[in-house]
């Protein structure tokens, strides 16, 4: 696979619950290293394609390519293959309530590898301090705030080195600030490491930081209403209802 | 030709006077529901949101073509509040309010049957899933998170011994009591030792701890994993490639199968003493009582007991992992699964043990 190849091709993907359509015919790829967003408001099925494009989904036809393979026809060792490409940060942070953080991340490396205990400890740790906490690492989720939670979901997603990294909502439910920390974090991470973030969010500001490309979700038009480099798409869009999207937002937002 | 009839509204409409307004603008609307109508809203002087509905009612009254209702001298302040909406939206607002249908019968149960058939089809297939997870653990016993299951063992069992043993006692002595008071009247105390022995070992001990466990520790596993299905970490577990049969529910099925009998050897025990206790007030020594229930019981009604007691542990920890898993979203589905759990569980120990009555007659035991 060379270098322009995309990482995930989702392949004319229709999404829907108990038989109504939700999003139609959707056709787009991830190209590999960049920060993908999905955005659009609430209810257009983002997250829904989300869990769609990792497998915990059926969807109703098309396909999810990620490194060359099929997810939604895998099964078994191939699937397991294909799920040990990605992490996945879920917009809760899906942390085992009781295990500490560093047992958290250490959970995968103890399920998929063979290390021994101290190799799996100071992996643990190194995911931990990638995300700033290292110092945490003794704490349960419960101790911690739900930024820090989130933090500690991408640790938990990147313990095994996956090449693609999903958030779901990463600034959902967090102040200005720590939000913009974990931008950072995220543009970090993808700048140090190569690896590929595909984020599902709706927050314009974080959008602007970490995007290198988006697709634009509708729930009227069942699909995408809009691809490319967030700042192409506010200034030149052919698309007014686009354009207003990210200006307005932008103008009530910018400092 | 008679004249326009006029509904003349005056003074505060606010949700103090809009009551009677409105019975008797409704009623001068019906009255004359063919011809149109004026309502001269001139002398209002206060209009709150309920008087915008009194409004917005009279403006939207479905009428015959030509029967308009028209409004007057409403002052420029709550016209602006009025044309916040559209008076044509508000013309069925009737349906809108009485709008969802009652269900009709065949509908409902269709509904109904259609569920209980695929609640059916979910529990034989994670029947199945546990089932050969089960055979994976005992090709590599290694897999299974030992931790796990003993941190679990503990909280069910060890911590569920005072409450077993508690309700037990409790058992044996009312049963004691109340069995030796019309036995007594025939000099027939001492059997009383039979009736305890038999019955306990056979069916009440197990039976006792199976719903004691049933509403102990089956509604906890639902409630445990359906808060971690709540909070989609049963979604981190899939997409991290650990499947959470092998995870969550080997680890419970196996706490359960441990201590279950243990449970039931307790509740056994206690509930015998407690029946002792009884006779030896009843001037029936306690060795007397001792060897009449060994001469009486077989030792495979004890064993029949326990071996139930171990089916029953499956039953309940199974439900309650399944009705854990099948947990929708929200608060209060943790607390449906949790009920399910726990009505299912008793449902299927009820059921089992038939079975095994049935079976026990049939093999002569």
């Amino acid at each position: 696979m060379s270098d322009q190849d995309p990482i995930i091709r989702v392949e004319d993907l229709t999404v829907g619950y108990d038989g109504d359509i939700l999003l139609d015919h959707l056709h787009f790829e991830v190209r590999p290293g960049e920060v993908f967003v999905i955005l659009g408001g609430s209810g257009c099925g983002k997250s829904t394609l989300l869990k769609h494009m990792i497998g915990l989904y059926q969807p109703m036809s098309g396909g999810v390519l990620i490194g060359g393979d099929d997810i939604v026809t895998a099964a078994g060792e191939a699937r397991l293959a294909i799920l040990r490409r990605f992490g996945v940060m879920y917009q809760s942070g899906a942390l085992f309530g009781s295990m500490t953080l560093l047992e958290n991340v250490r959970l995968p490396l103890e399920e998929f590898t063979h290390l021994d205990d101290e190799a799996k400890n100071l992996d643990a740790l190194m995911k931990l301090d990638l995300v700033g906490l290292r110092l945490f690492a003794g704490h349960l989720p419960s101790a911690i705030s739900g930024g820090m939670q989130k933090r500690a979901g991408i640790a938990r997603a990147m313990a095994l080195d996956p090449i693609i990294l999903f958030l779901d909502e990463p600034s959902a439910g967090l102040d200005p600030i720590t939000s913009a920390e974990l931008d950072q974090t995220i543009l970090r991470l993808a700048r140090n490491l190569g690896v590929t973030f595909v984020v599902v969010t709706h927050e314009l500001p974080s959008i602007f930081t970490i995007a290198d490309r988006v697709i634009m979700l509708d729930k009227v038009r069942q699909g995408i209403v809009a691809e490319g480099k967030p700042q192409d798409l506010r200034e030149h869009s052919p698309d007014p209802w686009v354009r207003n999207f990210f200006n307005r937002h932008v103008e009530g937002t910018a400092p | 030709m008679t004249e326009t009839p006029i509904i003349r509204l005056e003074g505060r409409l606010d949700t103090r006077t809009v009551p009677a307004a409105w019975l008797g603008a409704m009623a001068v609307l019906r009255r004359h529901s063919a011809v149109p109508v004026v309502v001269d809203a001139a002398a209002v002087d206060y209009c709150d949101g309920a008087g915008v509905a009194l409004l917005l009612r009279l403006l939207s009254h479905r009428r015959p073509a030509g029967a308009t209702v028209t409004l007057r001298g409403l002052s420029p302040k709550y016209q602006a509040l009025l044309a916040q909406f559209k008076v044509d939206d508000y013309r069925g607002v009737d349906e809108l309010a009485g709008g969802v249908k009652a269900e009709s019968l065949p509908n409902r149960v269709g509904r109904i049957t259609h569920a209980m058939w695929r609640d059916l089809r979910e529990m034989v297939e994670f029947t199945g899933e546990c089932l050969a997870a089960c055979a994976r653990v005992v090709v590599r016993p290694t897999r299974v998170r030992w931790g796990d299951v003993l941190s679990i063992a503990e909280e069910a069992g060890v911590n569920a011994v005072p409450i077993v043993v508690l309700l037990s006692w409790l058992l044996g002595v009312i049963l004691a009591f109340q069995s030796a008071i019309p036995m007594k009247m025939f000099g027939a105390e001492l059997y009383v030792a039979n009736l305890l022995g038999m019955a306990v070992l056979r069916e009440l001990g197990p039976i006792m701890t199976a719903i004691i466990f049933s509403g102990r520790t089956g509604a906890a596993f639902a409630a445990e994993i359906g808060t971690m299905k709540v909070n989609e970490e049963i979604n981190a577990l899939e997409t991290m490639g650990l499947d959470p049969v092998r995870f969550l529910v080997v680890p419970r099925l196996l706490a359960a199968v441990a201590v279950m009998p243990l449970l039931a050897i307790i509740s056994d025990l206690v509930c015998l003493a407690g029946g002792a206790m009884v006779m030896s007030a009843m001037n029936v020594p306690v060795t007397t009582y001792v060897n009449q229930i060994v001469g009486f019981v077989h030792p495979q009604d004890f064993v029949g007991g326990i071996a139930k007691s171990v089916v029953f542990g499956l039953l309940i920890a199974g439900t309650g992992c399944l009705r854990g898993l099948q947990t929708k979203s929200g608060a209060s589905a943790v607390g449906q699964s949790t009920t399910r759990a726990v009505v299912t569980s008793i449902t299927l120990i009820v059921i089992a043990d038939g079975l095994f009555a049935v079976l026990s007659y049939q093999l002569g035991l």
